[in-house]
Protein backbone atom coordinates (compact mmCIF):
# COMPACT_ATOMS: atom_id res chain seq x y z
CA UNK A 1 0.00 0.00 0.00
CA UNK A 2 2.82 2.58 0.83
CA UNK A 3 4.41 1.20 -2.60
CA UNK A 4 1.45 2.29 -4.01
CA UNK A 5 1.35 5.79 -2.50
CA UNK A 6 4.87 6.67 -3.53
CA UNK A 7 3.97 5.68 -7.23
CA UNK A 8 1.39 8.12 -6.81
CA UNK A 9 3.66 10.71 -5.46
CA UNK A 10 6.06 10.77 -8.44
CA UNK A 11 2.80 11.14 -10.91
CA UNK A 12 2.30 15.12 -8.93
CA UNK A 13 4.75 17.02 -11.00
CA UNK A 14 2.76 15.86 -14.17
CA UNK A 15 -0.54 16.70 -12.38
CA UNK A 16 0.41 19.84 -11.29
CA UNK A 17 1.35 20.72 -14.95
CA UNK A 18 -1.06 19.86 -16.63
CA UNK A 19 -3.73 21.33 -14.24
CA UNK A 20 -2.13 24.68 -14.48
CA UNK A 21 -1.48 25.06 -18.00
CA UNK A 22 -3.78 22.71 -19.94
CA UNK A 23 -7.00 22.50 -17.78
CA UNK A 24 -7.20 25.51 -16.19
CA UNK A 25 -6.06 27.67 -19.30
CA UNK A 26 -9.04 25.94 -21.46
CA UNK A 27 -11.53 25.91 -18.91
CA UNK A 28 -10.84 29.66 -18.54
CA UNK A 29 -11.67 30.04 -22.21
CA UNK A 30 -14.73 29.04 -21.49
CA UNK A 31 -15.72 30.48 -18.06
CA UNK A 32 -14.52 34.41 -19.79
CA UNK A 33 -16.46 33.15 -23.09
CA UNK A 34 -19.18 33.67 -20.83
CA UNK A 35 -18.80 36.72 -18.99
CA UNK A 36 -20.53 40.01 -18.81
CA UNK A 37 -16.92 41.77 -18.49
CA UNK A 38 -18.45 42.73 -14.64
CA UNK A 39 -18.18 39.35 -13.17
CA UNK A 40 -21.70 37.90 -13.93
CA UNK A 41 -22.46 35.43 -16.66
CA UNK A 42 -23.86 36.07 -20.05
CA UNK A 43 -24.03 34.99 -23.35
CA UNK A 44 -23.81 38.72 -24.37
CA UNK A 45 -19.60 38.22 -25.73
CA UNK A 46 -21.05 35.16 -28.19
CA UNK A 47 -24.07 37.92 -28.74
CA UNK A 48 -21.60 40.54 -29.81
CA UNK A 49 -19.15 38.27 -31.67
CA UNK A 50 -21.84 37.16 -34.15
CA UNK A 51 -23.69 40.74 -34.72
CA UNK A 52 -20.39 42.25 -35.20
CA UNK A 53 -19.89 42.64 -39.33
CA UNK A 54 -16.15 43.16 -38.23
CA UNK A 55 -15.99 39.65 -36.70
CA UNK A 56 -17.83 37.57 -38.76
CA UNK A 57 -16.26 39.15 -41.53
CA UNK A 58 -12.98 38.00 -39.85
CA UNK A 59 -14.64 34.66 -39.35
CA UNK A 60 -15.76 34.38 -43.11
CA UNK A 61 -12.30 35.66 -44.36
CA UNK A 62 -10.61 32.75 -42.37
CA UNK A 63 -13.39 30.22 -43.35
CA UNK A 64 -12.89 30.66 -46.82
CA UNK A 65 -8.53 30.95 -46.68
CA UNK A 66 -8.96 27.82 -45.13
CA UNK A 67 -11.06 26.05 -46.97
CA UNK A 68 -9.60 26.37 -50.29
CA UNK A 69 -5.86 26.52 -48.87
CA UNK A 70 -6.89 23.04 -47.53
CA UNK A 71 -8.34 21.24 -50.54
CA UNK A 72 -5.88 22.72 -53.08
CA UNK A 73 -3.16 21.34 -50.77
CA UNK A 74 -4.27 18.43 -50.22
CA UNK A 75 -5.52 17.88 -54.00
CA UNK A 76 -1.45 18.30 -54.46
CA UNK A 77 -0.43 15.75 -52.08
CA UNK A 78 -3.11 12.94 -52.94
CA UNK A 79 -1.56 13.39 -56.26
CA UNK A 80 2.29 13.99 -55.56
CA UNK A 81 2.07 11.32 -52.73
CA UNK A 82 1.34 8.57 -55.58
CA UNK A 83 3.53 9.58 -57.58
CA UNK A 84 6.41 9.59 -55.08
CA UNK A 85 6.12 6.69 -54.00
CA UNK A 86 6.24 4.89 -58.00
CA UNK A 87 9.67 6.05 -57.71
CA UNK A 88 13.16 4.50 -57.57
CA UNK A 89 13.57 3.46 -53.34
CA UNK A 90 16.54 6.03 -53.44
CA UNK A 91 14.95 8.93 -55.07
CA UNK A 92 11.75 8.62 -52.99
CA UNK A 93 13.56 8.98 -50.03
CA UNK A 94 15.38 12.13 -50.99
CA UNK A 95 11.95 13.56 -51.96
CA UNK A 96 10.40 12.57 -48.88
CA UNK A 97 13.41 14.09 -46.98
CA UNK A 98 13.19 17.68 -48.66
CA UNK A 99 9.75 17.54 -48.54
CA UNK A 100 10.07 17.22 -44.26
CA UNK A 101 12.43 19.43 -44.44
CA UNK A 102 10.19 22.21 -46.03
CA UNK A 103 7.50 21.99 -43.63
CA UNK A 104 9.64 23.25 -41.34
CA UNK A 105 9.49 26.17 -43.13
CA UNK A 106 6.68 27.83 -42.22
CA UNK A 107 5.90 30.88 -40.08
CA UNK A 108 7.37 34.04 -40.30
CA UNK A 109 10.59 32.82 -42.41
CA UNK A 110 7.92 31.83 -44.90
CA UNK A 111 6.32 34.89 -45.34
CA UNK A 112 9.54 36.50 -45.50
CA UNK A 113 10.18 33.88 -48.50
CA UNK A 114 6.92 35.08 -50.31
CA UNK A 115 7.42 38.22 -49.82
CA UNK A 116 11.13 38.58 -51.63
CA UNK A 117 9.68 35.86 -54.04
CA UNK A 118 6.39 37.93 -54.98
CA UNK A 119 6.01 41.35 -52.86
CA UNK A 120 6.32 44.77 -54.00
CA UNK A 121 9.70 44.74 -54.68
CA UNK A 122 10.12 41.15 -55.31
CA UNK A 123 11.83 39.25 -57.69
CA UNK A 124 9.23 38.09 -60.20
CA UNK A 125 7.74 41.13 -59.81
CA UNK A 126 10.78 43.03 -60.99
CA UNK A 127 11.40 40.95 -63.66
CA UNK A 128 7.85 41.24 -64.49
CA UNK A 129 8.22 44.67 -65.04
CA UNK A 130 11.22 44.35 -67.14
CA UNK A 131 9.02 43.12 -69.05
CA UNK A 132 7.04 45.83 -68.91
CA UNK A 133 4.02 43.47 -66.83
CA UNK A 134 2.58 44.70 -63.31
CA UNK A 135 2.58 41.52 -61.37
CA UNK A 136 0.29 43.92 -58.61
CA UNK A 137 -2.44 43.63 -62.02
CA UNK A 138 -2.70 40.02 -61.61
CA UNK A 139 -2.31 39.47 -58.31
CA UNK A 140 -1.44 40.80 -55.02
CA UNK A 141 0.11 38.85 -52.24
CA UNK A 142 -1.04 41.39 -49.38
CA UNK A 143 -4.42 40.19 -50.13
CA UNK A 144 -6.62 37.35 -49.08
CA UNK A 145 -5.79 35.29 -52.78
CA UNK A 146 -2.17 36.09 -51.59
CA UNK A 147 -2.54 34.47 -47.62
CA UNK A 148 -4.43 31.43 -49.57
CA UNK A 149 -1.16 31.00 -51.59
CA UNK A 150 1.40 30.82 -48.78
CA UNK A 151 -0.92 29.12 -46.57
CA UNK A 152 -1.19 26.05 -49.72
CA UNK A 153 2.49 26.51 -49.72
CA UNK A 154 3.29 24.87 -46.22
CA UNK A 155 -0.15 22.55 -46.02
CA UNK A 156 1.64 20.64 -48.77
CA UNK A 157 4.34 19.41 -47.11
CA UNK A 158 2.17 18.02 -44.20
CA UNK A 159 -0.49 16.61 -46.88
CA UNK A 160 1.96 14.95 -48.13
CA UNK A 161 3.33 13.41 -45.03
CA UNK A 162 0.11 12.73 -44.00
CA UNK A 163 -1.62 11.29 -47.76
CA UNK A 164 2.04 9.31 -47.62
CA UNK A 165 1.20 6.29 -45.67
CA UNK A 166 -2.26 6.10 -46.96
CA UNK A 167 -1.48 4.04 -50.06
CA UNK A 168 -0.32 0.99 -47.95
CA UNK A 169 -4.02 0.47 -48.11
CA UNK A 170 -4.15 -0.01 -51.40
CA UNK A 171 -2.46 -3.49 -52.75
CA UNK A 172 -0.95 -3.75 -55.92
CA UNK A 173 -2.49 -7.18 -56.68
CA UNK A 174 -6.16 -5.58 -56.23
CA UNK A 175 -4.85 -3.33 -59.64
CA UNK A 176 -3.72 -6.08 -61.68
CA UNK A 177 -7.08 -8.51 -60.64
CA UNK A 178 -9.08 -5.61 -61.55
CA UNK A 179 -7.23 -4.99 -64.57
CA UNK A 180 -7.50 -8.57 -65.88
CA UNK A 181 -11.26 -8.57 -64.90
CA UNK A 182 -10.99 -6.15 -67.87
CA UNK A 183 -11.53 -2.56 -65.68
CA UNK A 184 -9.39 0.20 -67.28
CA UNK A 185 -7.31 1.68 -64.82
CA UNK A 186 -9.96 4.15 -64.37
CA UNK A 187 -12.38 2.48 -63.64
CA UNK A 188 -10.24 1.06 -61.24
CA UNK A 189 -9.48 4.15 -59.19
CA UNK A 190 -13.07 5.43 -59.54
CA UNK A 191 -14.48 1.94 -57.75
CA UNK A 192 -12.11 0.80 -55.79
CA UNK A 193 -8.75 3.14 -55.19
CA UNK A 194 -10.11 6.47 -54.79
CA UNK A 195 -12.73 4.77 -52.10
CA UNK A 196 -10.09 2.78 -50.41
CA UNK A 197 -7.90 6.20 -49.61
CA UNK A 198 -11.37 7.89 -49.31
CA UNK A 199 -11.18 8.58 -45.46
CA UNK A 200 -7.69 9.04 -45.32
CA UNK A 201 -8.02 11.92 -47.53
CA UNK A 202 -10.98 13.24 -45.86
CA UNK A 203 -8.90 13.58 -42.61
CA UNK A 204 -6.07 14.52 -44.27
CA UNK A 205 -8.09 17.39 -45.80
CA UNK A 206 -9.70 18.41 -41.98
CA UNK A 207 -6.13 18.35 -40.55
CA UNK A 208 -4.84 20.95 -43.07
CA UNK A 209 -8.17 22.57 -42.81
CA UNK A 210 -7.39 23.00 -38.56
CA UNK A 211 -4.05 24.00 -39.28
CA UNK A 212 -4.85 26.86 -41.37
CA UNK A 213 -7.51 28.24 -39.70
CA UNK A 214 -5.08 28.51 -36.79
CA UNK A 215 -2.49 29.72 -38.65
CA UNK A 216 -0.77 33.02 -37.59
CA UNK A 217 2.37 33.73 -38.14
CA UNK A 218 2.62 33.74 -41.19
CA UNK A 219 -0.68 36.12 -41.76
CA UNK A 220 0.72 38.68 -38.92
CA UNK A 221 4.34 39.02 -41.05
CA UNK A 222 2.55 39.19 -44.45
CA UNK A 223 -0.46 41.28 -43.51
CA UNK A 224 0.80 43.11 -40.56
CA UNK A 225 -2.70 42.38 -39.24
CA UNK A 226 -4.92 44.48 -42.24
CA UNK A 227 -6.53 41.46 -43.58
CA UNK A 228 -9.19 40.76 -41.48
CA UNK A 229 -8.79 37.40 -39.69
CA UNK A 230 -10.27 35.36 -37.33
CA UNK A 231 -6.86 34.30 -35.31
CA UNK A 232 -5.58 37.64 -36.11
CA UNK A 233 -8.50 39.21 -34.22
CA UNK A 234 -7.97 36.67 -31.29
CA UNK A 235 -4.27 37.73 -30.99
CA UNK A 236 -5.20 40.98 -31.46
CA UNK A 237 -7.74 41.39 -28.50
CA UNK A 238 -5.69 39.83 -25.86
CA UNK A 239 -2.22 41.39 -26.55
CA UNK A 240 -2.38 44.31 -28.94
CA UNK A 241 -1.93 47.62 -27.80
CA UNK A 242 -5.35 48.89 -27.53
CA UNK A 243 -8.93 47.69 -27.70
CA UNK A 244 -7.78 44.56 -25.12
CA UNK A 245 -10.96 42.32 -24.69
CA UNK A 246 -10.15 38.94 -22.95
CA UNK A 247 -13.58 38.10 -22.56
CA UNK A 248 -14.46 38.60 -26.66
CA UNK A 249 -10.99 36.88 -27.63
CA UNK A 250 -12.38 34.14 -25.20
CA UNK A 251 -15.62 33.58 -27.13
CA UNK A 252 -14.35 34.11 -30.29
CA UNK A 253 -11.64 31.64 -29.48
CA UNK A 254 -14.08 28.96 -28.67
CA UNK A 255 -16.12 29.54 -32.00
CA UNK A 256 -12.41 28.54 -33.68
CA UNK A 257 -12.43 25.49 -31.68
CA UNK A 258 -15.68 24.91 -32.24
CA UNK A 259 -15.31 25.18 -36.07
CA UNK A 260 -12.31 22.65 -35.83
CA UNK A 261 -14.19 20.20 -34.36
CA UNK A 262 -17.56 20.28 -36.47
CA UNK A 263 -15.07 20.32 -39.25
CA UNK A 264 -13.67 17.26 -38.00
CA UNK A 265 -16.64 15.35 -37.13
CA UNK A 266 -18.19 15.99 -40.57
CA UNK A 267 -15.18 14.68 -42.27
CA UNK A 268 -15.68 11.43 -39.92
CA UNK A 269 -19.08 10.75 -40.35
CA UNK A 270 -18.53 11.29 -44.08
CA UNK A 271 -15.62 8.20 -43.94
CA UNK A 272 -17.65 6.36 -41.78
CA UNK A 273 -20.68 6.11 -44.13
CA UNK A 274 -18.31 5.22 -46.08
CA UNK A 275 -16.80 2.07 -44.40
CA UNK A 276 -19.78 1.24 -43.34
CA UNK A 277 -20.42 0.85 -47.37
CA UNK A 278 -17.71 -0.59 -48.30
CA UNK A 279 -18.84 -3.80 -45.82
CA UNK B 1 7.81 3.80 -69.01
CA UNK B 2 5.88 6.70 -69.90
CA UNK B 3 3.70 6.34 -66.84
CA UNK B 4 7.26 6.21 -64.96
CA UNK B 5 7.90 9.28 -66.58
CA UNK B 6 5.18 10.79 -65.43
CA UNK B 7 5.54 10.21 -62.06
CA UNK B 8 8.92 11.69 -62.08
CA UNK B 9 7.55 14.85 -63.66
CA UNK B 10 4.92 15.09 -60.86
CA UNK B 11 7.83 14.65 -58.16
CA UNK B 12 10.05 16.95 -60.18
CA UNK B 13 7.16 19.68 -60.29
CA UNK B 14 6.38 18.93 -56.42
CA UNK B 15 10.05 19.54 -55.45
CA UNK B 16 10.01 22.61 -57.73
CA UNK B 17 7.25 24.25 -56.04
CA UNK B 18 8.44 23.19 -52.24
CA UNK B 19 12.39 24.51 -53.10
CA UNK B 20 11.73 27.86 -55.12
CA UNK B 21 10.87 30.23 -52.14
CA UNK B 22 13.70 29.16 -50.36
CA UNK B 23 15.93 29.14 -53.05
CA UNK B 24 15.03 32.88 -54.26
CA UNK B 25 15.63 34.08 -50.44
CA UNK B 26 18.91 32.49 -50.95
CA UNK B 27 20.08 34.27 -54.00
CA UNK B 28 18.47 37.17 -52.31
CA UNK B 29 20.52 37.06 -48.97
CA UNK B 30 24.18 36.93 -51.15
CA UNK B 31 22.91 39.33 -53.99
CA UNK B 32 24.32 42.67 -53.85
CA UNK B 33 22.33 44.07 -56.89
CA UNK B 34 19.42 42.74 -58.50
CA UNK B 35 17.32 45.20 -60.07
CA UNK B 36 17.21 44.28 -63.62
CA UNK B 37 18.21 40.34 -64.65
CA UNK B 38 16.81 37.06 -63.94
CA UNK B 39 19.67 36.17 -61.75
CA UNK B 40 21.86 38.52 -59.28
CA UNK B 41 23.64 40.86 -60.90
CA UNK B 42 26.25 41.09 -58.16
CA UNK B 43 26.96 38.78 -55.03
CA UNK B 44 28.27 39.44 -51.57
CA UNK B 45 28.46 38.13 -48.10
CA UNK B 46 28.07 41.67 -46.62
CA UNK B 47 24.67 40.81 -45.47
CA UNK B 48 25.57 37.80 -43.51
CA UNK B 49 28.33 39.64 -41.65
CA UNK B 50 25.68 42.37 -41.24
CA UNK B 51 23.45 39.56 -38.96
CA UNK B 52 26.51 37.78 -37.18
CA UNK B 53 28.11 40.97 -36.21
CA UNK B 54 24.35 41.85 -34.87
CA UNK B 55 25.14 40.52 -30.82
CA UNK B 56 21.02 40.81 -30.91
CA UNK B 57 20.95 38.08 -33.35
CA UNK B 58 23.48 36.35 -31.32
CA UNK B 59 21.54 36.78 -27.63
CA UNK B 60 17.97 35.72 -29.36
CA UNK B 61 19.56 32.66 -31.08
CA UNK B 62 20.75 31.66 -27.68
CA UNK B 63 17.65 32.56 -25.92
CA UNK B 64 15.56 30.16 -28.94
CA UNK B 65 17.91 27.31 -27.93
CA UNK B 66 17.75 27.73 -24.13
CA UNK B 67 13.67 28.00 -24.44
CA UNK B 68 13.51 24.70 -26.71
CA UNK B 69 16.25 22.58 -24.74
CA UNK B 70 14.87 23.54 -20.91
CA UNK B 71 11.55 22.78 -22.33
CA UNK B 72 12.37 19.71 -23.92
CA UNK B 73 14.50 18.46 -21.03
CA UNK B 74 11.33 19.30 -18.24
CA UNK B 75 9.19 17.50 -20.71
CA UNK B 76 11.53 14.56 -20.29
CA UNK B 77 11.58 14.05 -16.53
CA UNK B 78 8.25 14.35 -15.86
CA UNK B 79 7.26 12.27 -18.74
CA UNK B 80 8.89 9.41 -18.55
CA UNK B 81 8.52 8.58 -15.11
CA UNK B 82 4.82 9.46 -15.91
CA UNK B 83 4.61 6.86 -18.32
CA UNK B 84 6.27 4.65 -16.92
CA UNK B 85 4.50 4.34 -13.62
CA UNK B 86 1.07 4.89 -15.49
CA UNK B 87 1.52 2.10 -18.67
CA UNK B 88 2.96 -0.27 -15.62
CA UNK B 89 0.94 0.68 -12.63
CA UNK B 90 -1.88 2.70 -13.18
CA UNK B 91 -3.35 0.76 -16.03
CA UNK B 92 -6.93 2.21 -15.43
CA UNK B 93 -5.55 5.73 -15.75
CA UNK B 94 -3.98 5.36 -18.93
CA UNK B 95 -7.56 6.63 -21.18
CA UNK B 96 -7.41 9.80 -18.85
CA UNK B 97 -4.07 10.28 -20.12
CA UNK B 98 -4.84 9.76 -23.81
CA UNK B 99 -7.21 11.91 -24.06
CA UNK B 100 -5.23 14.66 -21.72
CA UNK B 101 -2.40 14.22 -24.50
CA UNK B 102 -4.97 14.65 -27.79
CA UNK B 103 -6.08 17.72 -26.64
CA UNK B 104 -2.77 20.14 -27.41
CA UNK B 105 -2.74 18.65 -31.24
CA UNK B 106 -6.60 20.07 -31.54
CA UNK B 107 -6.13 23.58 -29.99
CA UNK B 108 -4.75 26.48 -32.35
CA UNK B 109 -1.61 28.12 -30.65
CA UNK B 110 -3.96 31.40 -30.75
CA UNK B 111 -6.51 29.95 -28.83
CA UNK B 112 -4.35 28.04 -26.08
CA UNK B 113 -2.61 31.54 -25.68
CA UNK B 114 -5.97 33.43 -24.94
CA UNK B 115 -6.55 30.68 -21.88
CA UNK B 116 -2.94 31.52 -20.60
CA UNK B 117 -3.14 35.41 -20.81
CA UNK B 118 -6.62 35.36 -18.67
CA UNK B 119 -5.05 32.76 -15.72
CA UNK B 120 -1.78 33.79 -15.77
CA UNK B 121 -1.19 37.81 -16.52
CA UNK B 122 -2.94 38.75 -13.53
CA UNK B 123 -4.02 37.68 -9.88
CA UNK B 124 -2.20 35.50 -8.19
CA UNK B 125 0.68 33.96 -10.06
CA UNK B 126 1.00 36.68 -12.14
CA UNK B 127 3.76 35.05 -14.19
CA UNK B 128 2.53 36.95 -17.99
CA UNK B 129 5.58 38.25 -20.34
CA UNK B 130 7.70 35.74 -18.56
CA UNK B 131 9.84 32.80 -19.53
CA UNK B 132 8.40 30.39 -17.34
CA UNK B 133 4.73 30.96 -18.44
CA UNK B 134 6.40 29.91 -21.81
CA UNK B 135 7.94 27.20 -20.37
CA UNK B 136 4.69 26.10 -19.10
CA UNK B 137 3.15 26.78 -22.35
CA UNK B 138 5.76 24.81 -24.08
CA UNK B 139 5.67 21.47 -22.16
CA UNK B 140 2.29 20.90 -23.18
CA UNK B 141 3.29 21.72 -27.25
CA UNK B 142 5.44 18.60 -26.93
CA UNK B 143 4.01 16.73 -24.05
CA UNK B 144 1.08 14.68 -26.83
CA UNK B 145 5.20 14.24 -28.69
CA UNK B 146 6.73 12.84 -25.48
CA UNK B 147 3.82 10.47 -24.34
CA UNK B 148 3.56 8.47 -27.57
CA UNK B 149 7.52 8.25 -27.68
CA UNK B 150 7.81 7.01 -24.25
CA UNK B 151 5.00 4.87 -24.60
CA UNK B 152 6.43 3.47 -27.90
CA UNK B 153 9.58 2.56 -26.58
CA UNK B 154 8.43 0.95 -23.54
CA UNK B 155 6.72 -1.67 -25.72
CA UNK B 156 9.39 -2.24 -27.83
CA UNK B 157 11.43 -3.28 -25.16
CA UNK B 158 8.96 -4.77 -23.29
CA UNK B 159 9.56 -2.92 -20.23
CA UNK B 160 6.83 -5.33 -18.04
CA UNK B 161 9.26 -8.04 -18.63
CA UNK B 162 12.83 -6.14 -18.21
CA UNK B 163 11.52 -5.09 -14.71
CA UNK B 164 10.05 -8.63 -13.68
CA UNK B 165 13.52 -10.21 -14.37
CA UNK B 166 15.19 -7.00 -12.94
CA UNK B 167 12.94 -7.54 -9.60
CA UNK B 168 13.58 -11.45 -8.99
CA UNK B 169 17.75 -10.47 -9.40
CA UNK B 170 16.57 -8.59 -6.01
CA UNK B 171 16.43 -5.19 -7.61
CA UNK B 172 14.23 -2.74 -6.33
CA UNK B 173 12.10 -0.99 -8.05
CA UNK B 174 13.63 1.89 -8.59
CA UNK B 175 16.98 0.88 -9.31
CA UNK B 176 15.36 -1.20 -12.08
CA UNK B 177 13.94 1.94 -13.25
CA UNK B 178 17.07 3.81 -12.94
CA UNK B 179 19.37 1.06 -14.27
CA UNK B 180 17.70 -0.82 -16.65
CA UNK B 181 14.33 0.95 -18.14
CA UNK B 182 16.03 4.49 -18.34
CA UNK B 183 19.11 3.47 -20.47
CA UNK B 184 16.97 1.23 -22.80
CA UNK B 185 14.62 3.52 -23.36
CA UNK B 186 16.83 6.41 -23.93
CA UNK B 187 17.79 5.86 -27.81
CA UNK B 188 14.33 5.64 -28.88
CA UNK B 189 13.63 8.49 -26.95
CA UNK B 190 16.68 10.82 -28.59
CA UNK B 191 14.47 11.01 -31.89
CA UNK B 192 11.73 12.59 -30.65
CA UNK B 193 13.19 14.97 -28.14
CA UNK B 194 14.86 16.21 -31.20
CA UNK B 195 11.57 16.69 -33.31
CA UNK B 196 10.37 18.30 -30.02
CA UNK B 197 13.35 20.69 -30.00
CA UNK B 198 12.82 21.88 -33.76
CA UNK B 199 9.18 22.04 -33.49
CA UNK B 200 9.49 24.50 -30.29
CA UNK B 201 12.88 25.98 -32.36
CA UNK B 202 9.90 27.62 -34.61
CA UNK B 203 7.33 28.31 -32.24
CA UNK B 204 6.19 32.16 -32.92
CA UNK B 205 2.63 32.67 -31.74
CA UNK B 206 2.97 31.84 -28.29
CA UNK B 207 6.47 33.40 -28.15
CA UNK B 208 4.79 36.44 -29.42
CA UNK B 209 1.72 36.65 -28.10
CA UNK B 210 2.69 35.27 -24.33
CA UNK B 211 5.84 37.54 -24.11
CA UNK B 212 7.28 38.87 -27.35
CA UNK B 213 10.02 41.78 -26.82
CA UNK B 214 10.73 40.65 -23.25
CA UNK B 215 12.05 37.61 -24.55
CA UNK B 216 13.10 37.97 -27.92
CA UNK B 217 13.85 34.72 -29.80
CA UNK B 218 15.16 34.16 -33.19
CA UNK B 219 11.60 34.14 -34.38
CA UNK B 220 10.51 37.21 -32.58
CA UNK B 221 13.85 38.92 -33.73
CA UNK B 222 13.11 38.12 -37.62
CA UNK B 223 9.89 39.54 -36.53
CA UNK B 224 10.94 42.85 -36.06
CA UNK B 225 13.31 42.67 -38.48
CA UNK B 226 10.88 42.96 -41.39
CA UNK B 227 11.05 46.72 -42.08
CA UNK B 228 14.32 46.59 -42.16
CA UNK B 229 16.19 45.55 -45.28
CA UNK B 230 15.28 42.72 -47.53
CA UNK B 231 18.66 41.37 -48.16
CA UNK B 232 19.18 41.44 -44.28
CA UNK B 233 15.98 39.43 -43.51
CA UNK B 234 16.83 36.87 -46.32
CA UNK B 235 20.06 36.39 -44.97
CA UNK B 236 18.60 35.77 -40.96
CA UNK B 237 15.85 32.68 -42.52
CA UNK B 238 18.81 30.81 -44.12
CA UNK B 239 20.89 30.88 -41.16
CA UNK B 240 17.69 30.11 -39.12
CA UNK B 241 16.97 27.55 -42.11
CA UNK B 242 20.51 26.28 -41.78
CA UNK B 243 19.77 25.53 -38.23
CA UNK B 244 16.66 23.64 -38.86
CA UNK B 245 18.24 21.54 -41.53
CA UNK B 246 21.12 20.59 -39.32
CA UNK B 247 18.31 19.53 -36.50
CA UNK B 248 16.31 17.28 -39.02
CA UNK B 249 19.72 15.84 -40.50
CA UNK B 250 20.75 15.02 -36.75
CA UNK B 251 17.27 13.58 -36.54
CA UNK B 252 17.03 11.26 -39.30
CA UNK B 253 20.75 10.30 -38.79
CA UNK B 254 20.00 9.38 -35.00
CA UNK B 255 16.77 7.55 -36.29
CA UNK B 256 19.06 5.70 -38.65
CA UNK B 257 21.46 4.65 -36.26
CA UNK B 258 19.20 3.52 -33.50
CA UNK B 259 16.68 1.27 -36.09
CA UNK B 260 20.00 0.01 -37.10
CA UNK B 261 21.04 -0.97 -33.72
CA UNK B 262 18.29 -2.64 -32.85
CA UNK B 263 17.55 -4.22 -35.85
CA UNK B 264 20.98 -5.63 -35.57
CA UNK B 265 20.12 -6.82 -31.67
CA UNK B 266 17.11 -9.11 -33.32
CA UNK B 267 20.09 -10.97 -35.56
Amino acid sequence: MSNRQYIKICLIPFAFLIVAFEILPLMSIVAGSLGDGHGGYSLIQYKNAITSRFYMQGIANSFRVSIISAVVATIISVAGSYSIRRLAPKIRDAVMLISNMTSNFSGIPLAFAFIVLIGNNGVVTIIMKMFGLNLRDYFNLYSIAGLTMVYTYFLVPLGILLMYPAYDGIKKEWEEAALILGATRIEFWRHIGIPAVFPSIMGTMSILFANALGAYASAVALTSGNINLLSIRIGALVSGDINLNPELASALAVILGMIVVFTNLVSQSMTRGRRRARK
Amino acid sequence: MRRKLMHYIAAAIILIYLSIPLAVTFLYSIAQKWQSSVLPESYTIAWYQAVLSDIRFWNALGRSFFISIASVILCLAVMIPTVFIITMYLKKYEKYIEIISIIPFSIPGVVYAVGLIRIYSKGPVNIGGTVWILLGAFFIVVMPYMYQAVRNCLMTIDARQLMEAAELLNATKLQAFVHVILPNIMKGITVSALLAFSLLFGEFVLTNILVGGAFETVQIYLFTKQNFSGHLCSAIVIMYFICVLVLSLLTTTANKLISGRSRGGIQ
